[in-house]
């Protein structure tokens, strides 16, 4: 890059990027519109009613109501037309598609750790496919930060002790901006990298590169076994906990009345604060995971709980109600970690 | 009555408009006090919506007669104010001064037992970044706290302490009101500083109202 | 020097509130409004010259990609400094405390404010205030961002947040103080006939700011000692660790803090309000619209908070709400350009200096109020949140907005509070210059925003370097209009041409009693018996008989 005059619009490499620019596009021209008119009115009355003499008498207008009005409502109804559409690309914008693949991303001061469902990791880098929708989920161990990709007008802040979600489709391949937008300490800005846009085999060669480890549904699962979840989690006798086999996706009934959906973000919660949201007809023994388990253990644990264990039927026979309510349709979640 | 007089300040037209203006600001003044209060009480309504069993447990370990007892001692302390501002507006020197007495000595008693308490909360190890030994693990049992209790200790010290300040500072103004009513400043002409501060302290009080409830009865059977 | 001019002569050698009584004491005890205000100004004036030396080191830096001028940890104190100071000891003070103080009395016709003790107090408390804030800056400095985001404010950083968050909280009490003070004034000390809807859009205004000190600073009051227990004791409220969270820092931070930038543009606005209508002599254009249009703002002001927040874990219907409500607060912001641009039609419109910064003002705020838009559009507001783009946006709001209306006010009432006139030529220079280097500042800023600039970066990638080098070009001639006032308004006051009562040929109360006024403002309680802006019946010699509440 040069140091000429910049282009106005970063790249536009997602599906949104363009519905996003003519958003601007239109608000520019609100902008451009309202600030000559009523500057322009604004001279244009100062230099015509300029003071002639002192003793000038100005004529006294006055304002008729049809014109308070107008100026109220002719506002008022632009405004209602882009909130309508902000809404409405906000929702776009945010809902990723059934059939994304998961990446996790874990912000740490001052790096991105990101590990694919193959295993692969890397940091400040994050290597995606073409033209696939992709969906980050995103914790923070220390500080509030915020993800940040221009180019694909995507944003989100990543905050301690919650996950949140972002999704984009990519339509160019190339090397965009990775930026940590919220304001996160000293070397802030310096926490940031670039997003790489690849062909889709190019996408698959490069997991099974030098960046290759193991899949984190595989960690999780040892992880599970090494903290013994098994022997409360399971059918039977000794049952104390609900039983996570085909659990995700579904709605959970919840003590004290309520459900939620088992996504990620309630199975995150689930292991690190297990008393926030206790499984109707269960007691709240599980540990608090809170802080003995890294950032990473607990997305692998979720990998576990999401891409292996929610591929498994639920058992039929059980002594307790199940923690899923009966005939609910989840939609099954694809696997990520075919290309393994 | 030349001292009544010289209490008209300069900028004032007469006794009418210098109390009206007093009445609004002390109003307005205890409207921000509601809302400063309000951010408190908000995030008890937050964490205690996600974390109520916690806040359940958390409120077991209060002591619903030392609390009640309190509440008792605050009402009677208004009371006493009341009777204050009338004395005032009926011109009793020593009336002013005696019931204010009364509040002041009403007043010291809360404060007492809640010195009482908080040496309690010291010995459980629940005062957060004190003594908080006893907020991650109960020490009886060898359980792990659920999560939330710690924030039912900070917000109870938060919302007691910030209201004992309140009382902290009342005090005082509550002395300097009883001398001068001792010395006739007061009468029924003037008497706006009597009334502005039994305002004050009933509001004080009123708080208590609220927090007396929310922190100790929800424990309570 | 001492040219004759025709103030009535028995005033000339009457003592007014600046000579009456000269001694050190007098001026540190005064409870004169007119001599707090000024104390207000020299302090403010102070801590604005502290933000801008900031605001200076933090455009050197972003000359060059790199972070080579300023290490990152004194870059980051710097634009934290640079904030808290401009925010919390320049531009919410700025105008209500200097202006509002001064002007609420005079306008209402009254000798001083309801409680001018309390009035002293406020001072005072924000002096501590502001000498907490001042002593985290210089010593070991603050790089929080002014945000205090929770936990790094609490937990992480190393810096003296404990201190400043001290100081926010004992400035907060002066806000409320001046406040409830404005309140009880205007309800109470008005001057016999006049009427709430006699009263000039300046007091107006300086009420719906009142009622906005009142209800919203105390929240951040009990935010920051919230904030301060956390980061003192580990109360953990806003401690993920211990259940708190993090998010709920930032809805009751803005629950203040949005409201905070009506404090700051409401009263700027009322400023506006007296100015377009003196200069145009003229009714102002739907006056009572412009009043209620202020009482709006305060009101919607302090349900839009949850805008700050959309791309945060905050559910997305709770967005749609805040969204829809920010929306609606451009209406009566719509509303009031509207109608200021109206007065001007068939008026008698002179361009004196108070009038070019009033058009500097509506060009300003009507592209901050404009890009607000932008933001409150939820789809809009993901890309754009947190970058360049809103730093720009809330200076053109409060910057371009607020101060203009600031340095429109001082201008139109210096030859009231100093009794002397400023040089026609320097005045006007001053305000186009800080028209044309504002612009040149920030607009290049909406652009590297859109880009995906982030804020609060040290460093930044290459590509836009000719951007911000335009900005930082335009700030070096924004510097030089702010630095021209403070030379020759101060060259006014020994050498300056003495001010009549009434220079501009302006109705309003304030105009009614020498220049300046005396030490009780009136030496008879005005009675009012027209509309403000009267200026049909306002005799249009050139300079109305000074002294009029004889």
């Amino acid at each position: 890059m040069g140091k000429s005059f910049p282009p106005l619009l970063p790249p536009q490499a997602s599906t949104v990027a363009v519905e996003v620019d003519v958003l601007y596009a239109l608000l520019v021209a609100i902008l451009a519109f309202f600030t000559l008119l009523i500057a322009g009115l604004f001279l244009f009355f100062g230099v015509k009613y300029a003071r002639k003499s002192e003793a000038d008498r100005p004529i006294q207008v006055h304002p008729p109501m049809w014109l308070e009005i107008a100026w109220s409502v002719i506002p008022l109804l632009i405004c209602v037309v882009l909130f309508v559409w902000g809404v409405a690309l906000y929702f776009k914008i945010y809902t990723p598609p059934k059939d994304a693949i998961t990446i996790h991303v874990v912000g740490k001061r001052w790096m991105w750790k990101i590990q694919h469902m193959s295993g692969a990791r890397e940091i400040n880098e994050l290597h995606v496919p073409l033209g696939v929708p992709v969906r980050l989920l995103l914790t923070s161990e220390d500080v509030i930060h915020a993800f940040s990709l221009p180019a694909f007008r995507v944003k989100r802040d990543v905050i301690p002790g919650t996950m949140t979600t972002m999704w984009f489709n990519a339509t160019k391949t190339g090397e965009f901006h990775l930026f940590c937008a919220e304001y996160c300490g000293t070397k802030h800005s310096e926490m940031n990298g670039k997003v790489v846009v690849m062909e889709k085999d190019a996408y698959q060669r490069w997991l099974a590169g030098p960046n290759a480890g193991l899949p984190p549904a595989v960690q999780g699962a040892r992880l599970f076994e090494e903290l013994n979840c098994i022997s409360c989690h399971r059918n039977g006798a000794e049952q104390r906990g609900p039983v996570l086999e085909g659990l995700f996706g579904k709605p959970v009934l919840l003590k004290g009345g309520g459900t939620v959906v088992a996504d990620d973000t309630y199975i995150r919660e689930s292991i690190v604060n297990p008393t926030a949201k206790t499984v109707n007809g269960f007691e709240s023994l599980m540990p608090v995971y809170l802080s003995q388990l890294s950032e990473e253990q607990v997305n692998a644990l979720l990998a576990y709980v999401r891409d292996t264990l929610g591929k498994e039927e639920a058992p039929k026979a059980s002594p307790k109600p199940a923690a899923g309510l009966p005939g609910s349709a989840a939609s099954p979640k694809p696997s990520e970690s075919k290309g393994r | 009555m030349t001292s009544l007089a010289a209490s008209l300040q300069h900028h004032f037209t007469d006794f009418k408009q210098q109390k009206e203006s007093a009445v609004l600001g002390m109003w307005s003044f205890l409207v921000q006090e509601v809302m400063f209060f309000g951010g408190l009480f908000l995030t008890y309504a937050v964490y205690r919506s996600q974390y109520p069993q916690a806040f359940h447990d958390g409120a077991t370990h209060l002591d619903v007669v030392l609390g009640g007892v309190n509440t008792i001692v605050l009402i009677c302390s208004s009371l006493t104010m009341a009777m204050a501002v009338h004395a005032a507006s009926k011109g009793h020197r020593g009336g002013i001064a005696c019931w204010l007495l009364l509040t002041i000595f009403f007043g010291s008693i809360f404060l007492g037992v809640k010195v009482v308490e908080y040496k309690e909360k010291w010995d459980h190890g629940f005062i957060p970044g004190i003594s908080d030994h006893g907020l991650t693990v109960d020490h009886e049992t060898h359980q792990a706290r659920p999560t939330g209790f710690a924030l039912y200790f900070a917000l109870y010290f938060a919302m007691t302490g910030l209201h004992a300040i309140h009382m902290i500072i009342g005090i005082p103004i509550l002395a300097i009101i009883a001398i001068n009513g001792l010395r006739g400043r007061y009468g029924p002409e003037y008497y706006t500083p009597v009334e502005m501060t039994g305002l004050y302290w009933h509001f004080v009080d009123i708080v208590w109202i609220f927090l007396f409830p929310l922190l100790y009865l929800i424990g309570a059977h | 020097m001492s040219t004759p001019n025709h103030a009535a002569p028995q005033y000339q050698e009457e003592e007014n509130y600046l000579t009456h009584d000269t001694s050190i004491q007098s001026w540190l005890l005064t409870r004169d409004h007119k001599r707090i205000a000024l104390l207000y100004l020299l302090s403010v004036t102070f801590f604005f010259t502290i933000g801008g030396v900031f605001a200076t080191l933090v455009r050197i830096e972003l000359l060059t990609p790199a972070g080579d001028f300023l290490s990152a940890e004194f870059y980051n104190q710097a634009f934290t400094s640079h904030g808290v100071m401009m925010i919390f000891f320049f531009l919410i003070p700025v105008v209500p405390a200097v202006l509002g103080n001064f002007l609420v009395p005079l306008m209402v016709g009254a000798k001083d404010l309801a409680f001018p003790r309390i009035n002293l107090l406020s001072w005072y408390i924000f002096i501590v205030g502001a000498g907490c804030a001042v002593f985290a800056v210089l010593t070991g400095g603050l790089d929080t961002g002014w945000t205090l985001y929770p936990p790094y404010s609490s937990a992480y950083s190393q810096s003296r947040v404990t201190w400043a968050v001290a100081g926010v909280f004992i400035a907060g009490f002066a806000s409320i103080l001046t406040g409830v003070n404005f309140i009880a004034t205007v309800h109470r000390m008005r001057a016999p006939g006049l009427t709430w809807f006699r009263l000039p859009l300046f007091v107006w205004a300086h009420y719906a700011t009142s009622l906005v000190m009142v209800l919203g600073t105390p929240v951040i009051a009990i935010t920051m000692v919230l904030l301060g227990l956390e980061r003192v004791f580990g109360f953990g409220f806003f401690d993920p660790a211990k259940g708190g969270d993090p998010v709920l820092f930032q809805h009751l931070f803005w629950f203040y803090s949005h409201p905070a930038v009506y404090i700051m543009i409401l009263p700027a606005m009322g400023v506006i309000s007296e100015i377009i209508s003196t200069f145009s002599r003229q009714k102002l254009f739907g006056y009572s619209f412009v009043a209620m249009s202020s009482l709006a703002i305060a009101i919607l002001g302090f349900l839009v908070w949850g805008h700050h927040l959309f791309t945060t874990s905050q559910s997305a219907y709770t967005g749609i709400l805040f969204s829809a409500l920010t929306f609606l607060v451009a209406i009566p912001s719509a509303i009031k350009a509207f109608n200021w641009t109206a007065t001007l039609y068939k008026g008698s419109v002179v361009w004196e200096t108070p009038m070019l910064f009033a058009f500097g003002f509506m060009g300003l705020f009507l592209i901050g109020g404009l890009t607000g838009l932008f933001l409150a559009t939820m789809g809009m507001d993901i890309h754009l949140q947190d970058t360049y783009f809103v730093v720009s946006h809330f200076h053109y709001v409060m910057v371009g907005g607020g101060v203009m209306g600031y340095m429109g006010g001082l201008h139109f009432w210096w030859p009231k509070i100093t009794g002397r006139m400023y040089s026609q030529f320097w005045s006007k220079l001053s305000a186009m210059l800080i028209f044309a280097g504002f612009n040149f500042t920030f607009f290049p800023q909406f652009i590297l925003g859109y880009m995906g600039m982030p804020r609060r970066y040290h460093s930044y990638p290459e590509e836009w370097q000719v951007l911000n080098v335009m900005s930082t070009m335009g700030a070096s001639i924004l510097a030089i209009g702010y630095i021209l006032p403070g030379i020759y308004l101060t060259h006014s006051i020994f050498l300056g041409k003495k001010a009549p009562a009434n220079p501009w040929g302006a109705t309003g109360l304030e105009w009614k009693t020498s220049s300046p006024p005396p030490p009780h403002n009136f030496h008879e309680t005005p009675i009012v018996t027209t509309e403000a802006y009267d200026y049909q019946s306002l005799p249009l010699s050139e300079t109305p008989e000074p002294g009029g509440a004889r």
